[in-house]
């Protein structure tokens, strides 16, 4: 397919991009693409103007700084996989990366891009919810912090407002003790998942303290299995965790699709809960 | 060394690999225009109206058509296979007119000069349809209430055959199994997706088209179009991939002649990957009821196989056709003493069906194979003991099958032992075992195909039996230029399969001159004037008999001049590493030098013409049979339905091998696209016929990532119908590993209780399964 007609401009400063945005009501934001363009090769998106903002230093890169990583928005999947800071501040992140797509997507397309466009279905939504990043936003206005639970607001739907851009995503690090895993299950490898667990547990004197679970693709935006997490505090490896997992569809909504029915997926959901949890948690 | 046997880098793979080519995107024409399609968003409905007044006043569009504008001279696409007397072929216009039969199908047209401002215009064009009732279920669609999808009705043909006594052989039989399989619809997705330009210069057309049957296209299109067939020139340039997809006459095909005789100037029509996953043609789309008669100790007394053919909404080239190019092939290597065998064709609102990698031939292995495992079951025996007991022994070939044809030959035994070697067969039935024991919730399924099938299509005589409309011979001509250089101009149209390099060899050896100094041309009506194409693994053991053949001509004229030159008669010579030599002397002529003798032509005998080139058209007696033993290592996990190849065995006997590492690659590529269709892909059509399978984001081919790496051997038991002792490759790989890999989940559920799992079989399918069994 042949995408329809638009105006693309390539702004040399964040400031102008922001001019950019405020000047038509249609305007999409262009960083890597591996979303959008896919949308307007189909026709299923008309936006009057493209503007890259592939270019701006302001959001390129990856940071380590105190307490948290901070990822720029226009940082690659493949340079969020390779970077120290990122597998050393956030392990969970980098290990989840590495599952997008294949390499050609990796190498194109962007972190921030990936989570902007909000698809329930993205591997990294459910990360970042699930390690309670911050999303920083600028706009001609000034810059505001969104978190990560009041980011994802429906389908394909982030809290970003009309002429905001996705700077990048505070990514806290967790301390020591921490484990971490990002189950997905594809049919392909470039395939969607039809569901993802991203687990990230804390474990001290053989049981689990403290448990944090994100889950991709059961819901119309990524969700935290609340339910499972409060029922993981305490337990020991084994019976008790899977049993704890057995909460990990609770309260979720997942879609029909040519993938899976509901309630296959809220059986994957318990089951790689499970296996997640586990090798989060360093059992053989 | 030969050249035969040499595992040859491809000739034509850097500029293939590259793009540095003559793909058809590649090409422009001094003037072109581009054409976009609007295509039907409803699988069937009466066209009321279609106005495209809007689309021709947009900016860049030269011209605009509805269906009707060109309904007087666009003719209706053919279907050279009417397998009954009594088929019903509907009229099939290349842009509907009145109504569409299924969701794609063309209703207008927009000729500008961009594609982006073509595909803009079909936004302007209005159409009104009047809904009718999709048609999607076979079995629905022949009750008599059924809506019609054709005045006609939708059955479009019913076919039996039968050979020994079928009642016999099921009356009393200690066994009896029956079975019914789905064979999905798959599209065939080749790389590169489908692309004509057309152009005139007055009453003469040029077509270049990614096309597999350049030869029998330009036949096709003066039929359908009346344009005389002098004045039209195919050019099939290099071409990324067919599988059958691309032997057709397309309706862009058609459209984009008429649309470049109407204004005169080029124009070019490329096709997106969500146009093409609608409207080329699909493959498979079969249920098939299987039954199989045997006695106690597992000997197969008879088999009766009845076929639902999904043949979409039209009869294309071949679409009757294809599933009984699988009527002599459910007994494959097995002896039984009555064998039936039924077809009905049925007409859905779907994209219609075609050939497909194996065309016929995948679902009759899947058919007779999944059986087979089956009656293993039933015995509690070996799959593979049991096919022991009844596949024809190789002392015992030629031999005629049940169904009537002869196999040349064939050693299913040793094919066997080497595979299941390979494989480690017995270790990992003991670790099945173990995992079955200890209740693990990955099991392991061990899947078994010894497949063959029917290549090189095919016999002329045969196929006039068959009722096919045209013959199946191959032409090759050899050229020794003047300074001793040589063109092979050959009938097939390779579109990845390596002729170029497969050609040299074979001339290489035949004239004695280096494989370098060799080129192959092909694909051009203009320059290669005859042939018959490539499909159904026809290219090396027919074609490639066909060069062979031009070459001993040129030798034997060479020959002649060799004597000439040499003073000696013709018998005294001998014929060695390129030369001619006096026997008993050291007298010698190269066969370069006799070229460039023929070329000043200074000397030449009486009778000797002035030329030292040949052709040859050869038709064989038989079609060939390739065979082999595939074996499947499957993991099941049974908490989640995931199917894992753990590993993966392939042992071919394609006949004697040209060049291994072509023969290598069609293996892999082969079993690929069989693990396709046992685990991921389908075109999937909803309740109202619309295809929601439309990317590749919903149609799942698998990648290297998701495939093991195959264990591949050979073993050579050369056909001894043709020269060259080939059987044919091209296919064997998809028509064994279906059967497979779901023999092997099957096998790895077996003991919940489970004897079939649906293609594609997706973990959601397996899940349900086992939940099904478990409760």
């Amino acid at each position: 397919m042949i995408p329809a007609q638009f105006d693309y401009v390539r702004p040399d400063s964040l400031a102008h991009a922001f001019r950019e945005l405020a000047s038509d009501e249609d305007v999409k934001v262009l960083a890597g693409g591996q979303s959008l363009l896919p949308l307007l090769r189909l026709r299923l998106a008309y936006p009057s103007k493209l503007v890259d903002v592939a270019r701006l230093p302001e959001l390129a890169g990856v940071h380590d700084r105190d307490d948290h990583v901070f990822i720029g928005a226009l940082a690659t999947h493949d340079e969020v996989m390779r970077s120290a800071a990122v597998r050393q501040g956030c392990p969970l992140v980098a290990l989840a990366a590495a599952t997008v797509a294949d390499p050609a997507v990796r190498h194109r397309g962007t972190f921030g891009g990936s989570l902007a466009h909000a698809d329930p279905a993205g591997d990294l939504p459910a990360v970042v919810l699930a390690l309670d990043g911050v999303f920083v936003a600028r706009s001609a206005e000034g810059e505001r912090e969104i978190p990560a639970a009041r980011f994802f607001v429906d389908y394909l739907e982030s809290a970003l407002r009309p002429g905001e851009i996705l700077t990048g995503v505070k990514i806290p690090k967790l301390g020591d003790g921490w484990g971490f895993h990002y189950e997905k299950f594809h049919r392909t490898a470039q395939a969607w998942p039809i569901v993802g667990v991203a687990v990230a547990v804390r474990r001290s004197n053989g049981a689990i303290q403290e448990a944090r679970i994100g889950l991709a693709n059961m819901a119309p935006t990524p969700l935290r299995a609340r339910a499972a997490e409060t029922a993981l505090q305490g337990t020991e490896l084994g019976d008790q965790v899977r049993q704890a997992c057995g909460e990990a569809a609770t309260g979720t909504a997942p879609p029909a699709d040519l993938h899976a029915q509901p309630d296959y997926r809220r059986h994957l959901a318990r089951v790689l809960t499970h296996r997640a949890v586990r090798t989060a948690a360093g059992a053989p | 060394m030969t050249e035969v046997g040499k595992a040859r880098r491809r000739k034509e793979d850097a500029r293939l690999l590259t793009g540095r080519t003559q793909w058809t995107d590649n090409l422009r024409q001094p003037g072109m225009l581009h054409v976009a399609f609007l295509r039907s968003p409803m699988a069937h409905a009466r066209i009321t109206r279609v106005d495209v007044s809007g689309a021709r006043g947009m900016t860049g569009v030269v011209a605009a058509f509805s269906g009707q504008d060109l309904a007087a001279e666009q003719g209706s696409l053919p279907c050279a296979w009417p397998v009954t007397e009594d088929i019903v072929i509907p009229d099939h216009p290349p842009m509907a007119v009145s109504a569409v039969r299924y969701a794609g199908e063309a209703v207008a047209c927009v000729v500008a000069t961009d594609r982006y401002l073509a595909a803009d215009a079909l936004e302007a064009i209005e159409v009104d349809y009047e809904p009718l009732p999709a048609v999607l279920d076979l079995e629905e669609a022949l009750a008599q209430d059924s809506p019609k999808v054709h005045e006609a009705g939708n059955q479009a043909y019913t076919m039996k055959v039968t050979s020994g006594d079928i009642d016999a052989a099921f009356r009393d039989a200690p066994i009896v199994i029956e079975r019914t399989y789905h064979q999905q619809r798959l599209i065939p997705a080749a790389m590169e997706p489908r692309a004509v330009v057309a152009s005139t210069d007055g009453d003469a057309y040029t077509i270049w088209t990614s096309t597999q049957i350049p030869h029998v296209l330009r036949v096709m299109l003066a039929l359908t179009t009346g344009i005389p067939e002098h004045k039209i020139r195919v050019v099939a340039p290099d071409v990324g991939g067919g599988f059958g997809s691309k032997l057709q006459v397309t309706a862009e095909e058609v459209l984009c002649l008429l649309l470049t005789r109407r204004l005169g100037r080029p124009v070019k029509w490329n096709e997106s990957r969500s146009e093409g996953n609608l409207t080329v043609h699909h493959g498979r789309g079969q249920v098939q009821r299987v039954k199989l008669a045997a006695d106690a100790d597992g000997r197969v007394r008879g088999l009766r196989v009845e076929l639902l053919a999904d043949m979409g909404a039209y009869l294309m080239l071949l679409t009757p056709g294809v599933p009984l190019l699988g009527a002599s092939m459910f007994n494959a290597i097995y002896k039984m003493d009555a064998y039936e065998f039924g077809c009905t064709g049925v007409f859905t609102t779907k994209m219609p069906t075609d050939a497909y990698r194996g065309a016929g031939r995948p679902e009759a292995t899947f058919g007779i194979e999944r059986i087979m495992d089956e009656l293993a079951a039933e015995l509690k025996a070996d799959p593979l003991e049991v096919r022991r007991r009844n596949w024809i022994r190789h002392e015992e070939f030629p031999y005629t099958t049940i169904s009537g044809l002869t196999y040349d030959s064939g050693n299913y035994e040793a094919a066997t032992d080497k595979a299941m070697a390979l494989f480690g067969y017995d270790k990992l039935r003991a670790e099945q075992a173990d995992r079955r024991d200890r209740g693990d919730p990955v099991q392991l399924g061990i899947g078994v195909s010894t497949y063959t099938e029917m290549c090189g299509l095919a016999p002329s005589r045969l196929l006039k039996e068959a009722r096919y409309a045209a013959g199946g011979w191959e032409h090759g001509a050899v050229r020794m230029l003047p300074t001793g250089k040589v063109e092979v101009i050959t009938g097939t149209s390779p579109h990845g399969q390596g002729h170029v390099t497969a050609w040299s060899q074979i001339a290489a050896d035949a004239l004695g001159v280096p494989f370098d100094d060799i080129t192959v041309i092909h694909g051009d009506t203009a320059i290669a004037h005859k042939g018959m194409d490539t499909y159904g693994s026809r290219s090396l053991v027919i074609g490639g008999v066909a060069v062979l053949q031009a070459c001993e001509k040129v030798r034997e004229k060479a020959r002649k001049l060799a004597a000439h030159v040499l003073e000696c008669a013709p018998d005294d010579l001998e014929f060695a590493d390129g030369a001619f030599k006096v026997r008993g002397t050291d007298a010698r002529a190269t066969i370069q030098e006799l070229a460039f003798a023929a070329f000043t032509a200074h000397d030449l005998p009486d009778g000797v013409e002035a030329r030292l080139d040949s052709e040859a058209t050869y038709d064989p007696d038989n079609y060939s049979f390739p065979h082999g033993t595939h074996l499947c290592a499957a993991e099941v996990d049974t908490e989640t339905g995931m199917v894992r190849i753990r590993s993966y065995v392939a042992v071919d006997d394609v006949g004697k091998v040209v060049n291994p590492l072509i023969v290598e690659g069609q293996v892999h590529g082969g079993i690929a696209q069989g693990i396709g269709q046992a685990l991921f892909e389908e075109a999937v059509y909803d309740t109202e016929g619309n295809l929601l399978t439309s990317t590749l984001a919903d149609y799942l081919l698998p990648s290297a990532a998701d495939l093991p790496d195959f264990v591949t051997d050979r073993t050579e038991t050369p056909a001894t119908g043709n020269p060259l002792g080939a059987k044919g490759v091209g296919e064997a790989g998809c028509i064994a590993s279906t059967p497979a890999v779901v023999n092997a989940v099957v096998d790895a559920l077996r003991p919940h209780g489970i004897h079939d799992v649906a293609m594609p079989c997706t973990p959601e399918r397996v899940w349900r399964a086992l939940e099904g069994a478990r409760s």
